[in-house]
């Protein structure tokens, strides 16, 4: 069981206040992914859940019971995080076995799961090295074993993947993912990069400045995100936002129209501008267009190649039904 | 950056060094400044009562006093001047490439770790004995006549034997320093076609007037201290007793409490204008 | 990044560096030398540099007359005991300051550092008056607390300059696994920070073995460490210079080899931190 409730959580260092009263329902077994630019309050928000810091004021209830004033080694959560913490003068199978020893497991019981930990996490034959001779992703899933063995009700990742290179960092992704289908247990992410959102949540919380901007599955918050900061803020390439006459014209102060959503044309089409750089990734190709007279700047992605060089003048077409639109507060207009 | 519970076992645990300090500081502070208000003779009547700023006023007026302040301003002065300029240099050396570096630093920290009491004792005698010193030896191979170094010239050899204690501890920082100073800049200079003396001189200088700041201020309140060095040398004769020396003979030697306790507050006085200045520059570095 | 450098070049460096740095040697060199000579030998003008015939009769009579022992067992226990026990005053304190600073963290630590800024001789008559009614003038007890208080504030920074670099996300890793705070300390922050720990009790042993305004102050027969063994040669047996040498290579030898060890930490400690 895992479900985790907040309650007007509020949270202040001295007079600042870096979030405003907030609630916030996770379920059992969810995989929630908290999302923001940096700075937005969503790693503070999982240090409150795990109990390294104090909430200013409300609650937090895990399973039904208040975990407002509880410790965090007795809240049954497990935490991996971005250094992966791991303690360097341990072995790997000391490192995994320390919440055990901590909370006074039988050894048999330790090093049965200790096995299986490094059985499933592919660690068995790095058991007794230290966390200094492993490689990044190794040093994860250490900390991921370390995680597993307690059992817990919850896991919480601070930015897991940040320290890995690319590559590695979707293999990790991939693994995390499958951790999650096999154990069913309840994971909350946080991360600044909404591809790694929209690609692991069952549940994504956008952030910013301490508010949650919205809640949702990936693909609601891709096609009827809440306002123009979701909107920007999910998707790559960005989202274009386009306000002025073009705008007015469809009823709103900001239409919002994703890169992928616009037809492209070298011979004619509703906006014209001018092909800035274009960006050929063998499947797809980015344009950035310059002087439609919409924005500074408007993205395009098409599948497959195009040839258009800077300079050439090129031809936009919105897809009307995928237009997105924004009153002046920047809020979604149905 | 934590919660209340920590908070509050940090306090705790914190206790027992503030507490001890601040008793460490405060009790003898108090007394020093009770004391120095006192007409206090331990050794002729004890305690005679108050008598406002006399002692202040004496300490000050004495014959002694002015030579002290010079004594202790010499010492000081010599040895940082020497300590620094040869320090800066000994830095630079010590960072080129070269064979057996890690040897050679060992050789240049070594007096740091000598005994007061033995260099003072071992330059003393071994090297500034006017008749079978080395240097009396060195003299006499040149033809000229030995000298009485710790009588003739004894502010000199006594600032010779401080440096020699403290030139370790300038060098190692100035080199510690130096070589924290990013290569790249230098190339960057040297690209665009500084010579080596202005690389040193707007580069490499610049880079170290933090360190020299650090050693001057720290060599300055352990010099003013200076204590064993005199103590085994001269024992305070032949103008080379510094403030220090002179509050300790007005204390322990001629029982004169009263009035040493207000030297003692002069000293004090005296280190703090100089501490104020590293606190300056380490709280700094503690905000970066 | 360096280019090669001319053969030359590392040739001259070598030599003034070797040079300079023999020269700075030469007085403790020349110690050591000469407590292997006779004392007629010791000062033979010109002096003898190599070719003479070594004796060890300097050291045993040393040994002999001055109770050296007791001067070196003194020294242990003084420089030892003050040094062990600021290490576990300041542990806490620096844990403390490290992992839960505070609005008024700095200035506690800038306030510890004043406190090491204070003229000994300042404080010198009541301390010593302290210690008389107390009845501990010339103990040992009296000088490991004096020591360890002198030195403290140099422990409590080094300690914490040295918790500073371990990042807090593993000591909060082991509160999640549920380790208690002493757990915390004693099983992820001590063994993490042993280099640390290490070298901050030798710069401290080395200090308090090398202190030489209280042990000469405030101790007479009983108590007196090798500080004050040394200065008791200061006449007329000074001019002993093979039986001054041989006392004097005996006071130095074993802190200079853990001087050594310890040159690295010297410039954080010493400099609190402002000059890494």
């Amino acid at each position: 069981m895992g479900q985790i409730k907040l309650n007007q959580v509020t949270k202040s260092f001295g007079d600042v206040q870096v979030i405003p009263p907030l609630d916030l329902t996770i379920g059992d077994g969810e995989f929630t992914v908290f999302v923001g630019p940096s700075g937005c309050g969503k790693s503070t928000l999982l240090r409150l859940i795990a109990g390294l810091e104090d909430i200013t004021t409300g609650h937090i209830e895990i399973d039904g019971s208040d975990a407002t004033d509880v410790p965090p080694a007795k809240r049954g959560l497990a935490m991996v995080f971005q250094s992966y913490a791991l303690y360097p003068h341990m072995s790997v199978r000391k490192n995994i076995a320390f919440p055990m020893k901590m909370a006074g497991i039988d050894e048999d019981e330790q090093n049965r799961r200790i096995e299986g930990a490094a059985k499933a996490l592919n660690l068995t034959d790095y058991l007794d090295r230290r966390p200094g001779q492993l490689s990044g992703g190794q040093r994860q899933r250490v900390a991921i074993g370390r995680a597993i063995v307690r059992e817990p009700a919850a896991f919480l990742f601070d930015e897991p993947l940040s320290n890995l290179d690319a590559a590695l960092r979707v293999g990790m992704r991939l693994e995390i993912s499958e951790l999650h289908e096999r154990l069913k247990t309840t994971m909350i992410y946080v991360t600044h990069d909404q591809v790694e959102a929209m690609t692991m949540a069952d549940k994504i919380v956008v952030l910013r400045a301490g508010v949650i901007e919205q809640v949702g599955s990936p693909l609601e918050l891709y096609h009827s995100p809440r306002n123009e900061f979701v909107a920007g803020f999910i998707g790559s390439p960005k989202m274009n936002l386009i306000s002025g006459a073009e705008a007015e014209k469809n009823g709103a102060t900001t239409i919002g129209i994703r890169p992928e959503h616009t037809d492209v044309s070298m011979t004619d089409g509703v906006w014209k501008g001018v092909v800035g750089v274009a960006e050929h990734l063998g499947s797809d190709t980015f344009i950035h267009v310059h002087d439609t007279g919409l924005a500074d700047m408007v993205t395009v992605r098409i599948t497959g190649d195009i040839q258009a060089k800077h300079g050439d003048t090129i031809y936009l077409t919105p897809q009307m039904d995928k237009l997105h639109k924004f009153d002046a507060q920047g809020l979604r207009i149905e | 950056m934590a919660t209340k519970h920590s908070r509050s076992a940090a306090r705790l645990m914190m206790a027992p060094a503030v507490i001890l300090l601040l008793g460490w500081m405060l009790v003898p502070l108090i007394m020093t400044l009770i004391f120095s208000f006192k007409q206090y003779l331990p050794l002729r009547g004890g305690d005679l009562g108050w008598v406002g700023f006399d002692n202040y006023v004496r300490f000050v007026s004495s014959s002694a006093f002015w030579p002290s302040v010079v004594a202790t301003l010499t010492i000081v002065g010599g040895v940082l001047l020497i300590t620094v300029i040869i320090g800066v240099l000994l830095a630079i050396l010590l960072n080129q490439p070269m064979w057996g570096q890690g040897v050679v630093r060992i050789l240049v920290i070594a007096p740091f770790f000598v005994m007061p009491t033995v260099s003072a004792l071992v330059w003393k005698n071994m090297f500034m004995d006017p008749v079978n010193g080395l240097f009396a030896h060195l003299w006499r191979f040149f033809g000229a006549e030995p000298i009485a170094w710790l009588s003739e010239a004894s502010l000199p050899s006594i600032v010779l034997i401080v440096s020699w204690q403290w030139l370790p501890f300038a060098t190692l920082i100035l080199l510690t320093a130096i070589q924290s100073l990013d290569g790249e800049q230098l190339e960057a200079a040297e690209m665009d076609g500084a010579p080596p003396l202005k690389r040193f001189g707007y580069i490499t200088l610049p880079h170290l007037s933090r360190a020299i700041t650090i050693v001057v201020l720290i060599q300055t309140i352990f010099l003013l201290a200076i204590f064993a060095e005199i103590f085994v040398t001269t024992g305070g004769a032949f103008g080379t007793r510094t403030l220090t020396y002179l509050i300790f003979q007005r204390v322990l030697e001629s029982q004169n409490v009263g009035l040493g306790s207000a030297g003692g507050v002069y000293a004090i006085i005296l280190a703090n204008i100089v501490a104020i200045f590293l606190m300056r520059i380490v709280g700094k570095n503690l905000d970066a | 990044m360096a280019r090669a450098v001319t053969q030359q070049r590392k040739i001259i460096n070598t030599a003034a560096a070797w040079g300079v740095g023999l020269l700075i040697f030469f007085p403790i060199l020349w110690t050591v030398l000469t407590s292997f000579k006779t004392e007629a030998t010791a000062i033979a003008d010109p002096p003898v540099f190599l070719a003479f015939d070594w004796t060890l009769e300097n050291y045993s009579a040393v040994m002999e007359r001055s109770n050296y022992a007791r001067f070196l067992w003194n020294s242990i226990i003084i420089a030892g005991g003050s040094t062990i026990l600021g290490i576990i005053v300041a542990v806490p304190a620096a844990w403390s300051m490290a992992f839960v600073p505070s609005t008024r963290t700095k200035d506690i630590l800038l306030w510890m550092l004043s406190t090491k800024m204070l003229p000994a001789v300042g404080v010198l008559y009541p301390i010593y008056l302290i210690c008389i009614k107390l009845g501990v003038l010339d103990s040992r007890g009296a000088l490991v607390i004096i020591l360890m208080l002198m030195n403290l504030p140099i422990i409590v920074w080094m300690l914490y300059t040295y918790f500073k670099e371990i990042p807090g996300e593993i000591l909060e890793a082991a509160r999640m696994d549920g380790a208690t705070l002493k757990e915390e300390i004693l099983y992820v922050l001590t063994p993490m920070a042993v280099p640390g720990i290490a070298s901050t009790l030798l710069l401290n042993f080395i200090l308090a073995w090398n202190e030489a305004f209280w042990t000469l102050n405030l101790t007479a027969a009983n108590a007196a460490p090798l500080t004050a063994f040394i200065a008791s040669y200061s006449s007329p047996e000074g001019l002993f210079f093979a039986k001054l040498s041989a006392a004097s290579t005996m006071a130095i030898a074993p802190i200079l080899i853990l001087g050594w060890f310890s040159q690295k930490q010297l410039v954080s400690g010493l400099t609190f931190g402002a000059v890494k």
